[in-house]
């Protein structure tokens, strides 16, 4: 049985794991606050919020695309629909924000946008205009224009704003952000009784961000292996300047992790440009490494720190192999029947350390990228005696730039280098035309991203024009 | 909120619009909206024993069905029936201009997503697996995607319609300046958030009631009874609001409702029908693309003489709206200008696409990125700002338009002129050239882009509507009208009017669903005009009321109807308050047996449009207004952001300011998707590349601009307007072709040498392409 709590109601239920949680809570439940919009995590109107028990007995909330969402990984959990905020008889703050800024037009998207800004008042995230607005990122509004939904945004915002981090469900009860019941919730979820769900041999599937858009009708009628609630997989340690990252970790835990933002100084940055807040919060490292898109975001910025991966068979035996050799063609990859990817990791950028994420798209946000690369370096007086370079979208797998990183290493950093390089790198990218773009605009993007990371990371040393006039 | 520095005339005027937005009524719906509690169509509480159903479409966009075998699928555990068109007994028709549409397929196929079948299930999930055990065979025939394609091989869905004023041909040998070019403009999808989708249930001796999400239910009904081969009376369409429809909900949301019934009339079971995303973007038409060739002769002073166009409009492989959206191309291919010799053509190219249909603009915007592009050749190889060549050509009073409308409250130089003084177009330009000098790897551009659209369906007979007004006994008040709520808050300005006239407050008023049972033969909600045709019934059902309620409170007050007045919820009686209050008044009218409904007929005035001669009064009024875009990209990447748009729009006398500043927003937003990141493909077989919303991208909210101010100009409204507030729904999206132009400028400030180009949308492809296009050669 799935058993956790809906609203202010604990559900045990039989229900295939692998059924999608948007059905569940709309056809069975007959919530219909919930919206469906594309069934693929790309418009958020089936945002609801995950609440999780975590060890100091508080809840983290955080907000999902239910469409994409496996039943089963709400097992122990509290979800929240829109009903599950709402007040009797009157609006809550988020909602009258929303009405009062003349937020809602036909109304089909509301109910997302209420559920993702009900849940970033919830969170541990500083209050301010600019997390708010990366909490929506994920809602696609067709009739606004959005700029209602900012002034709403901001009427929120400015309630909060004397808060930090995560404010009390006193405090958020007493000024109407969330009804009553909330309080409950924590002894609650102690008390539900946990029969682990049984395993079955299904499909493994973790966040299920991609899976579920390619392959939901082979998934909602099974149950599913689901490995978002082996505890095993998750977690980030940092030991001997090496950092591993267990592969059931969410683009989302990289986000939050104190020590990897100072790691990578730019790291919410790069993030943000991977996908919105919902899908950050769902999608794993793993399943975006074995999904194996020549285009995953999380795998080009994994190939340029030069990682290893860790994998384990049936009988817990454990394999170790670089990412960069883990790719053998297109979707076709280095892993057998029952094995799983259990770990990710690679050596802590240390001083004279430099790395770089680049990604273009059509849309900027909540996009695949035409083209995307990292690149990761160290340098001392302008020498550079390691570089790795991985590139997205120009060949049948996720690149690893061999020649090109080999190039660069133990060369003086110059222009004439990078552009030296970008002759290299040319020659090892084989892009197709697709919607994503024509061959030779990716070739093009191809290296002006290169460009990019040299003008990103030396600023002082390189402008556009040192490559331009070159160009 | 960001404002611009030390220009006090523009805070004063922003402050007044804030302080507007505070006062002005929010949408009715709001309440509901945003605790999840309105009823869209897949919400609908359905019977027990409810069939789902999903389409069998064609996976080929042209072709001969050799062979088709639904056994397996039929076989499936779970799946009740499928229809074809062998299953039709009426018409397999639904074409609404043009009967050259067939609901389902029968030997042949003419575009990639054509339904042939409708699978009837217990479950969608059920219907979905059969659908894959369908087999067919197809025998390729030859594929057309592109107008132009279409065009070489005389592929047409009607003849061509052409407009023409003074003699175009005579006036370019007076021309100093003669450009000619090609442009593209390319389709968009309307992206709804609630895809298509309907419901039917058998009511008792064949009767059958819809709920649809239609923008049009008397289209929906008519086109039921003509499959079925049923009366009309003997089909109820009832739609409480829209997910959502942009035009893609006119006509495209017949097909949907009409094989539900064709369904339920075979079952006697209620059958759901709910598009998947991926299904709605297969199978709907879309904004229509257009190829076009223009020559345009300029004099010495840069006024426009003569314009000379053929557009080439790509219609998909039926006619669908087309005919009537090629003619709103041509009424809209001067913009704002006034150009004394015009010639234009349109061709609606028959092609193996989805029929493509209405879209916000209906045509307007496409005929105007034209005149648009045309302006900026001229400016680029004369080497003048477009600006110059805009402002002097811009309309008059009493100037001609090319159909032989005389415009007249023309507000063009006006919203010009007040964008340029307000937002200080000067220093925004001295702004701009500091930043570009002194930057090289951001350039920023700026674009002026006024608009001139008409209000009325072009299409004169289409200019009516009805309202059916219910006082109860109560007090209380219920208003029936044709109009389909969408989000554009149309129900709420009906409230507004009813209340306004009955002096009750807002709750005693409620909005029915649209249904074709009280309202009948209605048009749809669309062409800007829904609160205008609907309101003013409204408002005359509303007035006959008032006159009926002031002859009983007379009599009851003995005092003539001229000092009664209704105030507050009371009858007033020489300016002051009587005893009788509203409630009451409502009584003493019942027991004196006077009817508390008013049926009322609007037909818009004036209007006229003579086909054979192609002149006339089509247009009730026009709508008017000038945006600046400002754009800066990033010329390493190719991305690009807008930093402002600013506008003077001509609302009239706006009756619910915030409403109406959410249609200029949203549409100006949708406009610059369509010129920027929205990009439909389809490949040479005629399969949608663009099919998923991880391929179709629809601006978010980072993309938006970051500043958007729209400032109203102050006239005195039209009386053609209800309460002199004009339409507001399509206009706006055409001020985001300035974004187009303006990112065009930013690349010039980069790539001086730039070779210009007028194939939309601007993506970040195009944009980087053109940055490097002379390294790349």
């Amino acid at each position: 049985m799935i058993t956790f709590i809906l609203n202010n109601k604990t559900i045990k239920t039989p229900e295939h794991s692998g059924m999608t949680l948007l059905d569940f809570v709309r056809y069975e439940q007959r919530l219909t606050g919930t919206k469906i919009g594309c069934r693929e995590g790309d418009c958020g109107a089936c945002t609801v919020l995950v609440g999780s028990l975590n060890n100091h007995e508080t809840i983290d909330y955080q907000s999902i695309t239910s469409c994409i969402s496996p039943l089963g990984n709400a097992h122990g959990k509290h979800i929240v629909t829109v009903e599950g905020a709402n007040l009797q008889n009157k609006l809550t703050t988020v909602q009258e924000a929303m009405k009062a800024n003349y937020a809602t037009q036909c109304g089909f998207c509301t109910p997302g946008f209420v559920v993702s800004l009900t849940g970033f008042a919830l969170s541990s995230s500083e209050k301010n205009q600019k997390n708010a607005l990366d909490a929506i990122s994920g809602n696609i509004c067709r009739c606004t224009g959005y700029k209602a939904i900012e002034k709403a945004t901001h009427q929120v915002v400015e309630k909060l704003e004397n808060h930090n981090n995560l404010i009390s469900f006193d405090w958020l009860i007493n000024n109407e952000f969330i009804p009553q019941y909330f309080k409950t919730i924590p002894k609650r979820l102690k008390d539900l009784e946990l029969k682990s769900s049984n395993q079955p041999e299904g499909k493994f599937v973790a966040g299920g961000t991609d899976l579920y858009v390619q392959q939901a009708d082979h998934l909602i009628d099974k149950a599913v292996h689901l490995i978002s609630i082996k505890d095993d997989l998750k977690g980030i340690t940092i030991e001997n300047n090496h950092c591993t990252i267990g592969a059931n970790s969410t683009v989302s835990d990289l986000w939050n992790h104190r020590t990897l933002n100072t790691i990578f100084k730019n790291l919410k940055k790069h993030l943000k440009l991977v996908s919105s807040e919902q899908i950050r919060n769902m999608a794993s490292l793993g399943g975006n490494i074995v999904n194996a898109s020549p285009i995953g975001d999380m795998t080009i910025f994994f190939l340029a720190l030069n990682s290893t991966i860790s994998i384990i068979n049936k009988d817990k035996k454990e394999r170790s192999i670089p990412l960069k050799a883990f790719y053998q063609g297109y979707k076709t990859y280095d892993l057998k029947e029952g094995e799983l990817l259990k770990t990710i990791s690679f050596k802590r950028p240390m001083a004279h350390a430099y790395f770089n994420f680049e990604k273009v798209s059509k849309r900027t946000h909540l996009d695949i990228a035409s083209v995307n690369s990292a690149i990761y370096m160290t340098i001392e007086n302008n020498f550079i005696s390691e570089a790795h370079v991985s590139i997205g979208g120009v060949a049948a797998i996720p690149k690893y730039l061999h020649n090109t990183s080999k190039f660069l290493t133990g060369k003086n950093l110059s222009s004439e280098t990078i552009i030296e390089a970008n002759n290299v790198l040319q020659n090892e990218i084989s892009p197709i035309s697709d919607v994503r773009g024509t061959n030779g605009y990716k070739r093009l993007l191809g290296r002006q991203l290169f460009f990019a990371h040299f003008i990103e990371l030396f600023p002082e040393q390189f402008t556009l024009n040192d490559f331009a006039q070159h160009a | 909120m960001h404002k611009h520095k030390s220009n006090n005339a523009l805070d004063s005027k922003l402050d007044a619009v804030s302080a507007a937005l505070k006062q002005s009524i929010k949408n009715l719906d709001s309440y509901t909206h945003v605790r999840g509690e309105s009823l869209y169509v897949d919400d609908v509480n359905v019977r027990q024993g409810t069939f789902h159903a999903v389409v069998f479409d064609s996976p080929k966009a042209h072709g001969k069905i050799t062979h088709i075998d639904y056994s397996k699928a039929e076989a499936l555990e779970g799946v009740e029936r499928i229809f074809t068109y062998k299953d039709i007994p009426g018409k397999n028709e639904i074409g609404g201009i043009i009967p050259d549409e067939p609901l389902f397929a029968e030997h042949d196929v003419h575009f990639w997503g054509m339904p042939i079948a409708l699978i009837v299930a217990k479950t969608e999930f059920i219907a979905r697996k059969a659908r894959h055990l369908i087999d067919i065979e197809i025998e390729n025939l030859p594929v057309i995607t592109t107008a132009k394609d279409a065009k070489s091989k005389g592929s047409f869905i009607n003849a061509p319609r052409s407009f023409s004023l003074g003699d175009t041909e005579k006036e370019f040998d007076n021309c100093a300046y003669i450009f000619e070019g090609e442009t593209f403009s390319n389709g968009q999808e309307h992206l709804y958030i609630e895809t298509q989708g309907a419901y039917a249930e058998p009511l008792e001796n064949g009767n059958i009631k819809i709920t649809s999400s239609t923008q049009g239910p008397t289209a929906v009904q008519k086109t039921i009874a003509n499959v079925l081969g049923i009366p009309m009376h003997k089909i109820e369409v009832d739609v409480t609001r829209l997910g959502g429809g942009f035009g893609g909900k006119e006509d495209q949301a017949t097909p949907w409702a009409v094989m539900t019934a064709l369904a339920t009339y075979h079952l006697n079971q209620s059958v759901k029908l709910i598009l998947n995303r991926h299904d709605d973007l297969r199978m709907t038409g879309k904004r229509h693309p257009y190829e076009s060739t223009y020559k345009i002769g300029l004099s010495k002073d840069l006024k426009i003489l003569a314009y000379d166009v053929e557009f080439l409009q790509n219609s998909g492989a039926a006619a669908d709206l087309s005919p009537a959206i090629a003619e709103r191309t041509l009424f809209h291919a001067t913009n704002s200008y006034y150009i004394p010799n015009v010639k234009t053509t349109v061709l609606s190219c028959k092609t193996n696409l989805p029929p493509n249909t209405a879209f916000r603009g209906f045509g307007g915007p496409q005929g105007m990125f034209v005149i648009e592009s045309a302006i900026a050749k001229a400016a680029h190889e004369i080497g003048v700002s477009p600006r110059q060549i805009q402002e002097v050509n811009l309309l008059d009073e009493n100037d001609m338009f090319s159909y032989g409308q005389i415009a007249k409250k023309v507000e063009a130089k006006n919203t010009w002129n007040s964008a340029k003084s307000i937002f200080n177009i000067n220093a925004l330009e001295l702004e701009i050239n500091d930043f570009n000098k002194n930057n090289s790897s951001f350039k920023k551009g700026l674009a002026l882009m006024p608009i001139t659209f008409g209000i009325s369906f072009t299409n004169t007979p289409m200019n009516h509507a009805r309202a059916l007004v219910h006082i109860y006994l109560d007090g209380s008040i219920g208003i029936s009208t044709a109009a389909v709520e969408m989000g554009q808050g149309v129900n709420t300005k009906m409230m507004q009017i009813a209340a306004q006239v009955f002096s009750v407050s807002l709750n005693k008023i409620k909005i029915e669903t649209t249904n074709t049972t009280r309202v009948a033969n209605t048009s749809p909600s669309a062409a800007s005009s829904t609160a205008d045709l609907n309101g003013k019934a409204t408002l005359m059902a509303c007035n006959s009321l008032l006159e009926r309620l002031k002859k009983v409170a007379s009599e009851e007050l003995n005092i003539s109807e001229k000092h009664i007045e209704l105030k507050d919820e009371y009858v007033y009686a020489n300016h002051k308050k009587s005893k009788l209050s509203w409630t009451e008044l409502i009584s003493k009218t019942m027991l004196k047996r006077i009817a508390l409904t008013e049926n009322a007929h609007y037909a818009t005035p004036e209007i006229h449009f003579d086909k054979t001669k192609e002149k006339g009064h089509p247009f009730a009024y026009h709508v008017y207004g000038t945006a600046i875009i400002i754009t800066t990209i990033d010329c390493t990447r190719g991305t690009y952001e807008f930093d402002t748009v600013k506008i003077i729009h001509d609302y009239g006398k706006s009756m619910s300011e915030g409403i109406d500043l959410g249609q200029v927003e949203g549409a100006l937003v949708q406009g610059i998707g369509w010129m920027t990141m929205e990009e439909i493909a389809y490949n040479d077989d005629g399969r949608l590349l663009s099919n998923a919303l991880s391929t179709y991208k629809v601006p978010d909210i980072f993309s938006v601009p970051k500043n958007i101010e729209v400032i109203p100009v102050e006239t005195q409204g039209h009386d053609l307007a209800i309460l002199k507030s004009k339409a507001v729904g399509e206009p706006p999206l055409m001020y985001g072709i300035g974004a187009y132009f303006a990112l065009q400028n930013a690349i010039k400030a980069f790539n001086p040498n730039h070779d210009l180009k007028f194939h939309a949308p601007m993506t970040p492809e195009k944009v980087l392409m053109s940055l490097y296009e002379n390294s790349l050669k």
